[in-house]
């Protein structure tokens, strides 16, 4: 039995690693080459050509830089203002914390739906704006009882010192809680920013001005484009042959860099945040 | 009448008190009030949003001059021919993910509690981990290029082992879609979900092992005699969970996927349904029926779901 287990565990971690693995073999492959079949664990006619073109368009460049801009400034505002709602949320003098809690867990269970939200976004006029990607997502109320968990565990005698010595509510979450909660701000952060990395819809019906797009709405772009290719080719093989002898980049190579560069960031701090996210989702999975 | 006019001025000034104290504590209030604004207005408003759905609702016009129409919209979606084709799809997608995806994890935890080489263990749980924070755009373009009917990585192995004579575009066939979506989910998911179960597993007293191990039970016997019952509670609050959510058959994977029209007829579920005819077809009245109509039946299911649970003793609420 344990030899079986092995084995199937080793199928698990070759099949979950292969296509990274096979995608990036084919992006530094030359693509009039990979066009020819055959390429699967080692690149056969190496090549810069794919990441050059990918680094020399400026349109990708932007939709790169909306990404990372909509992942910092989205996370940062997400967890500062989900954490001091989350803070006041912990205060039992606080009037009406019961009915607040109520408005809140009702949203877990109840929504408006897609097409509601959808008229809303318009109505407020955040059609084709930056503010789309960080406003509607400021507030969440996982986050939320996940920051009051951990706040009210924090040692009540730290607090009242703070209020002796002359610090108010804000004051004392800057100078005492804030300091304090490293561990959960870093879990909580992580999943937010790879939620902000990783959206690719709410731009696609949001976002008409090319300039606002992040990378994965126009990687999906690129990625459809080549399904069609990939269907011209199922009609005509001829004539798909003779698109590719006209450059060595295709559209396949090409989109694997695309794919390469908008996961890479993810890729290179995932060994370092490992720990963070399984405690992050101990954390998420207690009960109330 | 004396009693009537103290009365009001009682709770008159009751109420006064309650704005003097939230005044008096304005910092602890500033720091929930603008939150609570925001929510009030992305999760209430479009909640009031809903009523859409019994309006005919026009762009140009807008909400309160929209004439309401009843249920004619709810009636039009049972009666057309779609309604069919979308139930079976909802249900057989999300029947596939509740019956398949959701014990995947939990195997997988059970495998991994059986190995003894630490390295190995951490090796495989690392890179299962990986796929669940990599968006699903990426994904379908990895599914994409592995069935590629021009030297995906899938067809070259299917043809070495002679499975298959020539290519076959794999996104294409309407036949092969259930079961790449199925695994799509499980390759994605399976090793981030089983890290629940894995700490429920590391949470079993080890004494109960060395008894059965004395009593002269298998590896085998003990993996289903104590480690299965032992996590059962994690299993069921997950299993709710998991029923309340039937109807969420899929979105991001099915409209990522099922791009071939071709497909539609096998994957047209309530959720991209909703969003072909709303946004692309802009029949906002229509698919906000049909969205109300999914989450009205998703919490009756989970309040169902939470009262089969209660009796077997564990509850969500």
């Amino acid at each position: 039995m344990v030899i079986t287990i092995y084995a199937m565990l080793s199928i698990l971690a070759f099949t979950t690693f292969y296509p990274f693995w096979n995608a990036l073999v084919i992006s530094f492959n030359e693509g009039k080459d990979t066009a020819l079949g055959g390429v699967t664990f080692w690149p056969r006619v190496w090549t810069w050509d794919n990441y050059e073109t990918v680094f020399k368009d400026d349109r990708l460049l932007q939709a790169f830089f909306i990404s990372v801009l909509r992942t910092i400034v989205g996370t940062f505002m997400s967890i500062l203002v989900t954490a001091v709602f989350a803070y006041g949320m912990t205060k039992r003098d606080l009037i009406g914390r019961k009915y607040y809690m109520i408005m809140c867990i009702v949203t877990i269970y109840f929504g408006g739906g897609l097409i509601p939200t959808y008229l809303l976004i318009r109505g407020l006029g955040l059609m084709d704006s930056f503010g789309v990607f960080i406003i509607p997502s400021l507030v969440s109320v996982w986050n939320m009882i996940i920051f009051r968990t951990f706040f009210s565990g924090l040692p009540e005698g730290l607090k009242e010192s703070a209020k002796i010595d002359g610090c108010g509510d804000w004051g004392t979450f800057f100078r005492i809680v804030l300091p304090l909660s490293g561990p959960v701000i870093a879990t909580l952060s992580l999943f937010t920013a790879v939620a902000h990395w990783n959206d690719w819809f709410v731009p696609s019906i949001y976002i008409n001005k090319e300039y606002l797009i992040p990378i994965q709405t126009l990687l999906r772009q690129i990625l459809n484009s080549n399904i069609a290719t990939e269907s011209l080719s199922q009609i005509d093989a001829a004539a798909a042959a003779a698109l590719g002898r006209f450059r060595t980049i295709t559209s396949r190579s090409l989109s694997m860099a695309i794919m390469m560069v908008a996961t890479l960031p993810i890729v290179c701090v995932y060994p370092f945040v490992q720990r963070y996210f399984v405690k992050g989702v101990l954390i998420g999975s207690l009960k109330e | 009448m004396t009693q009537l006019t103290i009365q009001t001025k009682k709770t008159g000034s009751a109420g006064a008190g309650v704005v003097i104290r939230i005044i008096r504590q304005w910092q602890v209030q500033l720091m929930v009030l603008p939150a609570l604004a925001l929510i009030f207005v992305f999760n209430y408003l479009p909640m009031y949003g809903v009523l859409t759905a019994f309006k005919d609702y026009n762009l140009i016009k807008g909400f309160n001059a929209s004439p309401w129409v009843g249920f004619k919209h709810f009636e039009a979606f049972f009666q057309s021919p779609d309604f069919l084709k979308v139930m079976r799809n909802t249900l057989v997608i999300s029947g596939l993910k509740f019956f398949i995806g959701f014990p995947a994890p939990i195997v997988l935890a059970l495998m991994l509690n059986e190995v003894r080489h630490r390295f190995f263990k951490r090796f495989v749980q690392s890179v299962s981990y990986l796929p669940y924070f990599i968006s699903w755009v990426i994904v379908a373009g990895f599914i994409s290029s592995m069935l590629s009917i021009d030297n995906g990585s899938v067809n070259i192995l299917l043809q070495k082992l002679k499975l298959i004579d020539e290519p076959l575009s794999f996104l294409s066939m309407p036949q092969y879609f259930w079961t790449i979506l199925i695994t799509a989910n499980i390759w994605k998911d399976i090793g981030f979900n089983s890290i629940v179960f894995l700490a429920a597993i590391a949470g079993i007293d080890q004494t109960m092992y060395e008894a059965a191990e004395v009593d002269g039970a298998s590896k085998f016997k003990q993996m289903f005699l104590i480690t299965l019952p032992s996590i059962m509670p994690v299993v069921i609050i997950f299993m709710i969970l998991a029923i309340g959510n039937l109807l969420n058959a899929g979105f991001e994977d099915i409209l990522l996927l099922a791009k071939n029209p071709i497909l539609w007829n096998v994957s047209d579920v309530l959720e991209t349904y909703v969003f072909r005819i709303g946004i692309e077809n802009l029949r906002y009245s229509f698919a906000t029926a049909i969205g109300l109509f999914r989450a009205v039946i998703s919490v009756i299911l989970l309040v169902f779901a939470n009262l089969i649970a209660r009796r077997y003793g564990s509850s969500l609420w």
